[in-house]
C-alpha cells in the first residue's frame, strides 16, 4: 500500500489553479504588492502569513475581484480574471468580520448566493440543508446573526461562502474573532471541511500557529513580497532568511562570520567566545557575514560542560518561562547575547534542576542550527 | 469601500445647491439698488441703511433677544433637571405622565401649543407681553434641552460618579465636580438649541405676544405676507450671516479642541 | 428632599404650562361661542359650589365636533393636510436619500464638513428659509426669468400660491430631518456587507436593493415620521407659499382663531388634529424603540 503524498508543487506536470504573473499593486505612491509570481494548486490549503500591512489582504482582494492589479496578470484555471467582476467569479470569500447580513436569518444568509444563481426552490433548500449539516447549524436556521454565538457566526459565514461550491474559497483571518480554545477546535474543523469538499482554500492570517496547523503550504510575506513559500515543516526547519526564522516560532540568532572548515562551517560570533560549527547547504565565502538560527528545543542545557558536542557555550540563567508542558530558559552569555533553551517537563512536580542566576552550559549538534545570509 | 462615484458627487452637489441656492439668491438681491426686487439694477447697500433706521424692527429685535436669552437660560436649567429625573431618578408616582409631558411638546403642532397657552393666560387673567412669551418659549424649549442632555446622560459612565463618592465627595459635589463638567457640552448645545428655537418662533409668539411686545419673526411675518421686500432681504442676510459665523466658529473651536486632544494623546503615547 | 425638589420643579412647570392649558383647550372645544370676552360659555364658577360644577358640565356638549363634520371645509382641510404631508414626505425621501447616501460614502475627512452643511440651514430662521422661495417662485421670479431666458418656456409658470410651491417649501425646510437619520443608519453599515453580497453574485444595484435599503430602513422610517408629523400641522409654509388654493388644517385653525374669533371651533379643530397625530406618533415611538433594542 502506497499513499501518494500531496505535493503538486513538486510535480512539473501539475496544472496550477491560480497563477500570479509579475503582479504589482500600487495605491498611489504605496506599493502593496511588488512584482510577485507564484502558483496555487487545486485542493491546496494555502496560507498567506505576515504582519499587518505586508500585502496579504491585498493579494486576497485581488483574487476576489475587489482590487485590480496595477501590473501583471492573475490566471484562474488558465483564464485571465481581470475582466471578470467579483459577482461573476467562481471565487467566494469569507470576510474577517464575517459580513453576515443582520436583517436575514441564518438560512437566508446561506441561501443568498444560491438565489442569485436563479436556482430552483428545491435545489436551494437541498443545498442549504446540506451546508447546515456540514457546519452543524441545523438548529439555528431560523435565528438572526445577533442571536447566535461567535463560533456559530463563523460557521454561518463559512457555510454561506461554500454554498455556491466555488473553485476557490478565500478566508480573511477566519478565526481572528474567536477565543484561543475555540480557535484550535475550529482549525481542525476547517481542515476537515476543506478535505471533504475538496475546495481550494486560501487563508490570510497573521497567526503563525494557525497557518502552520491548517495549511499545506505557507507563504510568509513581508513588505509586498513573498519571502518564502513552502510546507510548514520546511518553513520551520529550513527558513531561507532571518526574517522567516524570526517570524515563525522562537529562535536565537547569533550573527558572526563564516569560515570553511572540514564538513562544517566555523563561525566566530564574539571575541573570547568559542567557535561554533554548523553544516549548511548554502555556500559561504571565508569571512562572509552569517547568521546562525537555532530553535530553543534543539539546545540542551546542562550543569557540566558536555564532552560529546563541539558547540558548547557557558552562561547565566536570566529568566525562566514556565509554560506547563515546556520551560524556556533565557541564558545570558558573557558578551550580553541571550540564547534560548527549552526543556520538556515530562514529570509532574519534579524539582527544577536550574534556577535564576545558575551558571549552565548550552550545547547543540552541528546540524541543529540553520546558517543564513540575511 | 468609501469612494466618490459620479452618482455620489452629483447627488451631493445637486443636494447642496438646492439647500443653499435660495439663500444665496436672497443675499445677492439684498444688495440690489432697485425697489423692484426681481430686477437687478446695480449694487447698493441702501436697504441696510434703511433697516438700521427702522425703529420698529430694532425694537422687535431687542424684544426677541431678551426673550431668547431669558427663556433659553431658564429652559436649560429646567430641561437639565428634567433629563436628570428621566435618566437618574428611578421610579416615582406619575413618572409616565412626566415623561409624556417632556416628549409631547416635541411633536405638538405649534398652533396647538400656542392656542392652549393663550387660553391659559386669558383664563388666569395674565396680561400678555414679554413675560408670557418667555413662559411659552421656556415650556417648549425645555423639552428639547432635556432630550439633548438625557441622550448624553444615558451614555454617561456612572462609575465615574461612584468613584467621586468613594473618594469622599458628597453626592452634590460629585454632581458638580464630575457629572456636570462631562455633560457640559450637551448642556451648552441644549442652550444654543433653545436660544435658536426662541429666536425662530413665529407661531407660538403670535399667540402669546401682546400688542406692546412684537418679536422680530412677527414683524417679518407681517411684512412678507405682502410680498418680497428688499428690506426683509437685507434683514435676512444679517440674520444668516450671524448664524453662519456662529456655527462655523463653534465648529472650528470644537475641531481645534479635538485636534489638540488627539495631539496630546499622541504625545502621551510617545512620551 | 433634594430629589423631591429635582422632580417637583420641572414637573410643576410642565403641569401648569403644558397639561393645564391642554385641558382648557379640551374644555373650550366642548363649550358654546359667546360674544363676551372670553368669548365662550360656560365659564366655571366655583363659588356656587357643587351646583355650579354640575351646571358647568351640563352645558358642555359635542356641538363643535358635530359642526366640524357638517361643514366640509374642515374635513377637507384634514384630508388635504394628510395628503400634502404624505406626498411631501415621499418627495423629501426621494431628495434626501441620495444626499445621505452620498455623505455616507464620502471620504472620512469630508464628512464633518458635509454634516455641518446639512445642519447649518437648521440654525437659520425657518421663516426666512420659506420666504426665500417667494422671490424664486413668483410669476416674475428668478426661476421664471431663468427659464424664459433659456427659451425653455414662452410664458411664465404659475408656481407660487399652488400646492407645488408648498411641496417645494416642505422638502426644502424639512430636508435635514430626513437626511440625518438616514445618514446615521448608512454610516453605521459595515462596508464589507456590500462586498459580501457582490462576492455572492449580486450586481451593485441588486446589492443596494437587497442590503443597503433594508439596513437603512429604521433611518428611512424615522426620517419620514420626522417630516410627516410636523408637516400635518404646518402653518407658515401653506400661508406664505400656498395661497388661498391650499387648504391645510394649521392654517384653518389660525384663521378660525384670529380672523373668525371662534374659539370653541378652533379648540375642536385642535383636539381632532391631535387625535389624528396620535397614530403616527405611536408608530414613530415603536420604530425608535425597535432601533434602540437592535443597538442595545
Amino acid at each position: 500500500m502506497s499513499q501518494t503524498v500531496f505535493e503538486p508543487w513538486n510535480d512539473p506536470t501539475a496544472k496550477p489553479l491560480i497563477q500570479f504573473k509579475n503582479v504589482t499593486k500600487r495605491f498611489g505612491d504605496f506599493t502593496a504588492i511588488d512584482n510577485q509570481t507564484f502558483d496555487i494548486y487545486e485542493k491546496e490549503f494555502f496560507a498567506l502569513l505576515g504582519p499587518s500591512g505586508c500585502g496579504k489582504t491585498t493579494m486576497m482582494r485581488m483574487l476576489a475581484g475587489f482590487e485590480a492589479p496595477t501590473e501583471g496578470t492573475i490566471l484562474l484555471a488558465g483564464q485571465d480574471i481581470a475582466p471578470i467582476p467579483p459577482n461573476k467569479r467562481a471565487v467566494n470569500m469569507m470576510f474577517q468580520s464575517y459580513a453576515l447580513f443582520p436583517h436575514l436569518s441564518v438560512w437566508e444568509n446561506i441561501a443568498f448566493g444560491l438565489k442569485r444563481d436563479k436556482k430552483s426552490k428545491d435545489e436551494i433548500a437541498a443545498r442549504v440543508a446540506e451546508m447546515l449539516k456540514l457546519t452543524r447549524l441545523e438548529k439555528f436556521a431560523k435565528r438572526k446573526p445577533h442571536q447566535i454565538s461567535g463560533g456559530q457566526r463563523q460557521r454561518v459565514a463559512l457555510a454561506r461562502s461554500l454554498a455556491k461550491a466555488p473553485k476557490l474559497l478565500l478566508l480573511d483571518e477566519p478565526l481572528g474573532a474567536l477565543d484561543a480554545k475555540l480557535r484550535q477546535d475550529t482549525q481542525f474543523e476547517l481542515m476537515d471541511i476543506q478535505e471533504s469538499t475538496g475546495t481550494t482554500f486560501v487563508i490570510v492570517t497573521h497567526d503563525q500557529e494557525e497557518a502552520m496547523t491548517v495549511a499545506s503550504r505557507v507563504a510568509v510575506m513581508d513588505d509586498g513580497k513573498i519571502v518564502q513559500a513552502d510546507t510548514p515543516a520546511r518553513i520551520y526547519e529550513m527558513p531561507n532568511s532571518v526574517y522567516v526564522a524570526d517570524f515563525i516560532g522562537e529562535v536565537t540568532i547569533l550573527s558572526g562570520t563564516a569560515r570553511r572548515g572540514d564538513g562544517a562551517y566555523e563561525i566566530s560570533f564574539a571575541e573570547d567566545q568559542p567557535t561554533l560549527f554548523a553544516e549548511s547547504d548554502t555556500e559561504f565565502d571565508n569571512g562572509q557575514e552569517c547568521h546562525l538560527a537555532i530553535r530553543p528545543e534543539k539546545v540542551s542545557i546542562t550543569a557540566q560542560k558536555p564532552s560529546d558536542r563541539r558547540n558548547a557555550l557557558e552562561g547565566k540563567i536570566l529568566d525562566i518561562a514556565y509554560l506547563g508542558n515546556l520551560s524556556t530558559y533565557h541564558v545570558e552569555l558573557p558578551g550580553g547575547q541571550i540564547v534560548k533553551a527549552q526543556t520538556a517537563n515530562t514529570t509532574r512536580l519534579s524539582r527544577r534542576s536550574f534556577t535564576w542566576e545558575d551558571r549552565v552550559w548550552l550545547s547543540w549538534t552541528d546540524t541543529a542550527g540553520v546558517l543564513l545570509k540575511g | 469601500m468609501r469612494r466618490l462615484t459620479w452618482f455620489n458627487v452629483t447627488s451631493l452637489s445637486l443636494g447642496f445647491a438646492f439647500l443653499y441656492l435660495p439663500m444665496l439668491i436672497l443675499i445677492t438681491y439684498s444688495f440690489n439698488s432697485s425697489k423692484l426686487v426681481t430686477v437687478w439694477a446695480g449694487f447698493s447697500t441702501k436697504w441696510y441703511g434703511e433697516l438700521l433706521q427702522n425703529e420698529a424692527f430694532l425694537d422687535a429685535a431687542w424684544v426677541t433677544v431678551q426673550v431668547a436669552v431669558v427663556s433659553s437660560s431658564i429652559a436649560t436649567v429646567l430641561g437639565t433637571m428634567a433629563a436628570l429625573v428621566l435618566v437618574r431618578a428611578g421610579r416615582f408616582p406619575g413618572r409616565t405622565l412626566f415623561s409624556g409631558m417632556v416628549y409631547a411638546p416635541l411633536v405638538m403642532p405649534e398652533v396647538i401649543t400656542g392656542l392652549s397657552l393663550l387660553l391659559l393666560f386669558i383664563g388666569i387673567g395674565l396680561d400678555r407681553g414679554i413675560f408670557t412669551i418667555i413662559l411659552a418659549h421656556t415650556t417648549f424649549s425645555m423639552c428639547f434641552v432635556s432630550v439633548v442632555v438625557s441622550s448624553r446622560l444615558v451614555t454617561f459612565d456612572e462609575s465615574l460618579e461612584e468613584a467621586a463618592l468613594d473618594l469622599g465627595c458628597s453626592s452634590f459635589q460629585a454632581f458638580r465636580l464630575v457629572t456636570l463638567p462631562i455633560v457640559a457640552p450637551a448642556v451648552i448645545s441644549g442652550w444654543l438649541l433653545a436660544f435658536t428655537l426662541s429666536l425662530d418662533d413665529l407661531v407660538i409668539a403670535s399667540f402669546t405676544a401682546g400688542p406692546s411686545s412684537t418679536t422680530l419673526p412677527i414683524k417679518i411675518w407681517s411684512a412678507v405676507r405682502l410680498g418680497v421686500s428688499p428690506e426683509i432681504n437685507a434683514l435676512s442676510t444679517i440674520m444668516i450671516a450671524i448664524v453662519a459665523v456662529g456655527v462655523i466658529t463653534a465648529s472650528l473651536v470644537t475641531k481645534r479642541a479635538s485636534l489638540r486632544q488627539q495631539a496630546d494623546e499622541r504625545a502621551a503615547v510617545h512620551a | 428632599m433634594r430629589r423631591f425638589a429635582l422632580i417637583a420643579l420641572p414637573y410643576a412647570w410642565l403641569l401648569a404650562l403644558f397639561l393645564v392649558p391642554f385641558i382648557i383647550v379640551l374644555k373650550i372645544s366642548l363649550s358654546d361661542i359667546d360674544l363676551a370676552i372670553p368669548p365662550y360659555t360656560p365659564t366655571l364658577d366655583v363659588s356656587e359650589g357643587w351646583a355650579g360644577i354640575k351646571a358647568f358640565f351640563r352645558a358642555l356638549d359635542f356641538e363643535n365636533f358635530v359642526f366640524l363634520t357638517t361643514d366640509d371645509l374642515y374635513w377637507k382641510a384634514y384630508i388635504s393636510s394628510l395628503k400634502i404631508a404624505f406626498i411631501a414626505t415621499l418627495l423629501t425621501l426621494l431628495v434626501g436619500y441620495p444626499i445621505a447616501y452620498g455623505m455616507a460614502n464620502a471620504p472620512d475627512h469630508w464628512r464633518p464638513t458635509l454634516m455641518m452643511l446639512v445642519i447649518l440651514p437648521f440654525w437659520t430662521s425657518f421663516l426666512i428659509r420659506v420666504y426665500s422661495w417667494m422671490g424664486i417662485l413668483s410669476t416674475e421670479g428668478y426661476l421664471n426669468q431663468f427659464l424664459l431666458s433659456l427659451g425653455l418656456i414662452s410664458e411664465p409658470l404659475t408656481i407660487l400660491n399652488t400646492p407645488t410651491a408648498v411641496y417645494i417649501g416642505i422638502v426644502y425646510t424639512y430636508l435635514p430631518f430626513m437626511i440625518l437619520p438616514i445618514y446615521s443608519a448608512l454610516e453605521r453599515m459595515d462596508g464589507s456587507l456590500l462586498e459580501a453580497a457582490e462576492d455572492l453574485g449580486c450586481s451593485r444595484l441588486k446589492a443596494f436593493w437587497l442590503i443597503t435599503i433594508p439596513l437603512s430602513k429604521t433611518g428611512i422610517i424615522a426620517g419620514c415620521f420626522l417630516v410627516f408629523i410636523p408637516t400635518i400641522g404646518e402653518f407658515v409654509i401653506p400661508s406664505l407659499l400656498g395661497g388661498s388654493q391650499t387648504l391645510m388644517i394649521g392654517k384653518v385653525l389660525w384663521e378660525e382663531f384670529f380672523n373668525n374669533r371662534d374659539w370653541p371651533v378652533a379648540g375642536a379643530v385642535a383636539v381632532v388634529l391631535l387625535l389624528i397625530l396620535i397614530i403616527p406618533i405611536v408608530l414613530f415611538q415603536r420604530n425608535e424603540q425597535k432601533q434602540r433594542e437592535l443597538e442595545g
